[in-house]
């Protein structure tokens, strides 16, 4: 296929510039209704009209035409732009420990993509060193794009791809794994995760962020660092998400694998610990745990992986008035498993118990949790609570619905036997059912209370 | 040879005296005051300046979010702060900016206070933008207009990256809404470059050391910045160029008008010199002085270049060379450094710098300060930080610097610098004196300079270019269509050239003008003139003169505003008073804004008098006057009637008229 001329423009747009043969990146003379425009075409983006042409005008700021306006185009010159990150070596010392960035698509480097107008990611440790060249200073960094989707498409294929890689990694003697990634599943990863890489002798750190690196106040690189220093340096060898602890740039959270969730939809500091304190901060400095009982580093390599997945297994969040053709509908389309994200201590109305109690017939796995996110499934508390228990919906404690719903396809990708499948839904792996909260596991403190409003002016935001 | 060799040797002997040096460039540039300066002077050096100018729009939320516009905090009023840290990113076209390089290497740790009542998650970054403030693009496209340009078809959000930490995001976001437009002054016309609507940056509260703080208050408020083609040639038509844009941004009633609303950047080159942008002067008075330093102080490094290449033929391998010493040694606690500082400090070797320390830059001022000033900027060194061997006063003294130059080697011709800092500036600190030196070599640097009051400037940061925008991901392209600039071009006011035109034509006396177009009263003149049949003349002097008057000695209070002169007028002419008493309602009426005019006349103690009965009491007075006739002077005995007629006759006839009966 031969290079696109006229890249993005569609219709119309198409139409004229093809009708005075303007190609993009050409500097151009625009002669149009509201007068003459001068500038480089450059590529419009997708899902936008078929009415405007868009020039970077010389003082560098791009401005649209009026296509209907345009009375004829004069082509003054061509200069492609080619659009790179200075690519420098890695260096290589060898006294720093080496470390793993396992690649998925995320925006820890970017660049920008004329299609979509959107930003896409730069990877390779040549182009992360041109970016973040403090890097060098925490680790020897090698780099392996896996795949490159978006954070909302990734899935049970990619989970068991990322599971097999960490392994193969831990096992040639790595010493630390970083998983670049988008953040709005990245909870759900650091589940899979957390269920599929047992027993691991490293530190595997996710790490996502939350304005992406094309912007100067990005938290990418300085998010990306503290990984580095946790994956290089840190002794707890679980699976974590490092992200912002405060929206300054001031100190990372790792946050346990199963109980962390993003609750911000724009905030740096979206990631929190729920039910329990994050396991540690981490600054360029190193790792302060908070909590002291972790997986320390090992020198083995005695690492575990099971790629288990069942996709017929879904969430149902419980609304009021919810009715029961809802339920019957998932058995129907042959869904093996469920979770139920119930009000309150977890519950759900009279009208869907007999849609339950078929499902429960058909050999479908429920599980409660609570819309509440802190706090235990108690179910023993209310009849309704009582009744559901009695219909076979099973308590998943203080799971998170994420972590249930990935904990779920994952026991159900190891064995049909219902048995053994509550057997290891109830058996924790890493604190997604914590025998006791903390009661510094819930603080959500309310603005325009005194005390509460003399502690943000006093500490970094 | 052997007479020449002893002519050299004696004037290595006499000490370089540095003053005469500065004085002697001074002259030798041919640097001259302004007020001595004429055309030819600015012709000379090729003088060349354009401007952007700023101004903060008249609307109700910022730009991109729902936060109120214009509520302003104290510097240490604040209900959070928080810190963050900028890094250069590529522009579109893949290429790092110098300023981003420039900022990153300063390090600087930016914190923001943050007041709930002005800012929220937008402003700090923690939120992407709402859609854009159509109050303010409509503003921005009625400006556009009236500077004749042309608005574009399709609005484009662009990123344009500042690193300073003045917005928290790193960039600004910034649109074009017109391009290629005109002014009209008085003897010539000057073309405009483009005008983009953008939000407002931080306010700084405080630069010390690697702090830097800012709030947030102004931060997202919508701006606009009109920018000239450099086609002013002199001093004066810089200013006379900044207030038109600023009187055509307020003809349209639309824009704030407070301190600091307006400000504008002020690019200055001279021939062979490059453009350098003078930043946020606010005062349109300053810039004539501003404009005529600048110029002259590139003239003065474009000699420096001279004086350097001829000097020093391999400029390529020119390079500094230092040594630490102990701060003891040089008895640092007179430059002001503590005694048991634990700040490093060195000794720098300039070779060939004789003369090129002290030489003249601007007044007051010598090439050394280039280096003070960017090490204050770049390396984080706070003043004092430096001294150098050709200060005015010495206070470091000959013997010390003669130890320094066997430390370092120096040969004769060379100068020398001690600075100090903390140790971690050091490296950059070394850099930024070698980068200064080199760049004397090429002449002038790319960079923006602050202003001070009395004329001169310093170093700010290096000058950005156009690598540094960026689409903005976060927001959508605005097409704007011809019905939206149709309906845009019904509701614009008059040109400000016209209006200029107008004032000449109503003979409204030229001390007013200023008064009148930075404060839109154009209208007020117009609407009392054709509607009351009120001279203009009589309402600008009224406004220009009185008001001024007026303002200047009373608080000002947020009831009064001008339409309430024209209610004043309104209400003389339907009550057949005289106008003269529109001059003391005045002071009344801008002092208890609500009181009605019945009211403020009582206070005055004014009661209507007919006419006939006031000029029935002239010949009774005349005849009194001729009784006690206080005074031999011809005149005395018409001042004397005036005088007991004046307070019964203001606003009841006019005092012209009453003069002319009693002369009769």
């Amino acid at each position: 296929m031969s290079e696109d001329i006229f890249q993005g423009y569609k219709g119309h747009a198409l139409e004229v510039l093809q009708k005075y043969n303007a190609r993009v990146w050409a500097k151009v003379r625009v002669d149009s209704s509201r007068g003459v425009f001068e500038g480089t075409i450059l590529p419009r983006a997708e899902n936008t009209d078929d009415k405007h042409l868009v020039l970077k005008i010389f003082t560098g700021y791009n401005i649209g035409v009026s296509i209907d306006g345009i009375s004829n185009i004069t082509e003054l010159g061509y200069k492609k732009a080619v659009y790179k990150i200075p690519e420098k070596e890695f260096p290589y010392s060898k006294d720093k420990p080496n470390v793993k960035l396992l690649g998925t698509g995320g925006t820890i480097a970017s660049r920008l993509d004329y299609r979509t107008g959107a930003v896409i990611p730069a990877f390779s440790p040549g182009e992360l060193y041109g970016a973040v060249p403090e890097l060098a200073d925490i680790c020897n960094l090698t780099t392996e794009k896996l795949f490159a989707v978006f954070s909302e498409n990734m899935g049970p294929e990619q989970y068991k791809k990322l599971a097999i890689a960490i392994g193969n990694e831990i096992e040639k003697g790595i010493d630390g794994i970083i998983i670049g990634h988008g953040t709005d599943t990245l909870h759900y990863t650091s589940a899979a995760l957390t269920f599929m890489v047992q027993n691991s002798p490293v530190p595997i750190v996710l790490v996502g962020s939350q304005r992406s690196s094309d912007r100067p106040s990005s938290d990418a690189a300085l998010n990306l660092m503290h990984a580095a220093t946790a994956a290089a340096h840190g002794d707890i060898a679980e699976v974590m998400v490092c992200m912002f602890g405060p929206t300054s740039d001031e100190y990372g959270f790792l946050h346990g694998g199963t109980r962390v969730r993003k609750m911000h939809s724009s905030y740096r500091s979206t990631f929190r610990t729920i039910g329990d304190t994050p396991l540690a901060t981490v600054t360029r400095q190193g790792v302060t745990p908070i909590k002291h009982d972790y997986n320390r580093r090992r020198k083995d390599r005695n690492v575990k992986i099971f790629p288990y997945y069942e996709e017929k297994v879904t969430m149902v969040y419980y609304y009021t008035n919810m009715k029961p053709d809802v339920i019957d509908a998932l058995v129907d389309a042959g869904y093996k498993g469920i979770i139920i994200i119930g009000t309150g201590l977890g519950h759900v109305n009279k009208p869907i118990y007999p849609a339950i109690e078929r499902a429960i017939a058909k050999g479908v796995a429920i599980y409660m949790t609570v819309q509440t996110l802190w706090g235990y499934v108690h179910m023993f508390v209310y009849d309704t609570g009582r009744d559901l228990m009695a219909k076979g919906i099973i308590p998943a404690e203080n799971m998170l619905p994420e972590v249930a719903f990935i904990k779920l396809s994952w026991a159900l990708g190891q064995t049909s036997d219902l048995e053994e499948v509550k057997r290891i839904m109830l058996t924790p792996i890493n604190n997604e059912i914590t025998p006791r909260e903390p009661y510094n596991g819930y603080l959500i403190y309310q603005g325009g209370v005194p005390e509460v409003e003399e502690f943000i002016r006093k500490f970094h935001k | 040879m052997q007479t020449r060799k002893s002519f050299s040797t004696d004037r290595m002997k006499q000490p370089f005296d540095p003053r005469r040096n500065h004085a002697e460039t001074q002259q030798k540039i041919g640097y001259i005051t302004r007020k001595n300066a004429t055309q030819a002077d600015y012709d000379r050096i090729c003088f060349m300046s354009g401007l952007e100018v700023h101004q903060q729009l008249k609307t109700r939320k910022k730009l991109f979010c729902r936060c109120p516009s214009g509520i302003y905090q104290k510097p240490d009023d604040f209900d959070a702060e928080l810190i963050r840290h900028m890094r250069p990113t590529l522009s579109e076209l893949g290429e790092y900016d110098g300023t981003a390089l420039m900022e990153f290497r300063t390090r600087k740790n930016i914190i923001y206070r943050i007041k709930n009542q002005s800012a929220c998650t937008y402003e700090v970054d923690d939120t992407p933008p709402f859609p854009l403030n159509m109050d303010a693009l409509g503003i921005s496209i009625d400006i556009a207009l009236l500077s004749k340009m042309k608005v574009v078809g399709e609005v484009h959000i662009t990123r344009k990256q500042y690193l300073d930490g003045s917005i928290p995001t790193g960039f600004q976001r910034t649109a074009i809404i017109g391009i290629e437009g005109e002014i009209e002054l008085k003897n010539k016309k000057v073309r405009l470059i483009q005008l983009s609507l953008e939000e407002d940056a931080c306010r700084e509260v405080s630069d010390i050391g690697h702090i830097r703080v800012f709030r947030t208050d102004r931060l997202g408020m919508p701006l606009i910045e009109t920018v000239t083609y450099p086609d002013f040639k002199n001093p004066d038509e810089v200013k006379e160029g900044a207030d038109y844009i600023r009187f055509l941004n307020r003809s349209t009633g639309k824009v704030l008008t407070g301190i600091g609303s307006t400000r504008a950047d002020v690019n200055v080159s001279c021939k062979g010199g490059t453009r350098v942008e003078i930043k946020g002067v606010s005062h349109t008075s300053w810039m004539p002085e501003l404009t005529h330093n600048e110029a002259f102080r590139q003239w003065a490094l474009l000699a420096i270049k001279e004086i350097l290449n001829a000097k020093v033929k391999d400029k390529t391998s020119w390079k500094i060379s230092w040594k630490e010493v102990k701060p003891k040694d040089f008895k640092l606690e007179n430059l002001g450094v503590p005694k048991n500082s634990t700040l490093k400090v060195y000794i720098v070797n300039l070779p060939q710098f004789q003369g090129i320390l002290s030489h003249f830059t601007q007044p007051g001022k010598m090439f050394a300060d280039e280096f003070s000033d960017r090490l204050k900027v770049i390396a984080c060194l706070e003043k004092p930080n430096m001294v150098h061997s050709e200060m005015f006063d010495d206070i470091v003294g000959e013997k010390a610097w003669t130890k320094v130059r066997s430390l370092l080697g120096s040969k004769d011709g060379d100068a020398q610098i001690i600075f100090w800092g903390p140790e971690d500036d050091i490296k950059t600190a070394l850099e930024t004196i070698e980068e200064r030196g080199k760049m004397a070599f090429t002449g002038v640097p790319n960079e923006t300079r602050k202003s001070f009051e009395d004329g001169t400037t310093i170093f700010e940061r290096v000058l950005p270019g156009a690598d540094r925008m960026y689409p903005d991901t976060d927001s959508a392209p605005i097409p704007l269509d011809d019905a939206a600039i149709d309906e845009a071009i019904k509701r614009l006011p008059e040109v400000v050239s016209t209006r200029i035109r107008q004032l000449i034509e109503w003979k409204v006396p030229e001390d007013t003008h200023t008064y009148i177009l930075k404060n839109n009263l154009v209208p007020i003149l117009e609407k009392a003139q054709t509607e009351l049949q009120v001279p203009a003349r009589f309402t600008a002097t009224l406004l220009a003169h009185t008001l001024k008057h007026i303002q200047g000695h009373n608080p000002a209070l947020p009831e009064f505003t001008y339409e309430k002169v024209y209610d004043l007028l309104q209400y003389i002419v339907k009550q057949h008073l005289d106008l003269a008493i529109a001059r003391q309602i005045l002071l009344h009426l801008y002092q208890h804004p609500k009181m009605d005019f019945d009211s403020i006349l009582t206070t005055l103690n004014f009661k209507p008098i007919p006419e006939s009965e006031i000029l029935g009491k002239i010949p009774f007075l005349v005849r009194k006057y001729k009784e006690i006739r206080t005074s031999k002077e011809e005149s005395a005995g018409h001042r004397w009637v005036m005088g007991n007629l004046r307070k019964i006759a203001t606003g009841n006839i006019s005092l012209r008229e009453l003069s002319q009966r009693i002369d009769k």
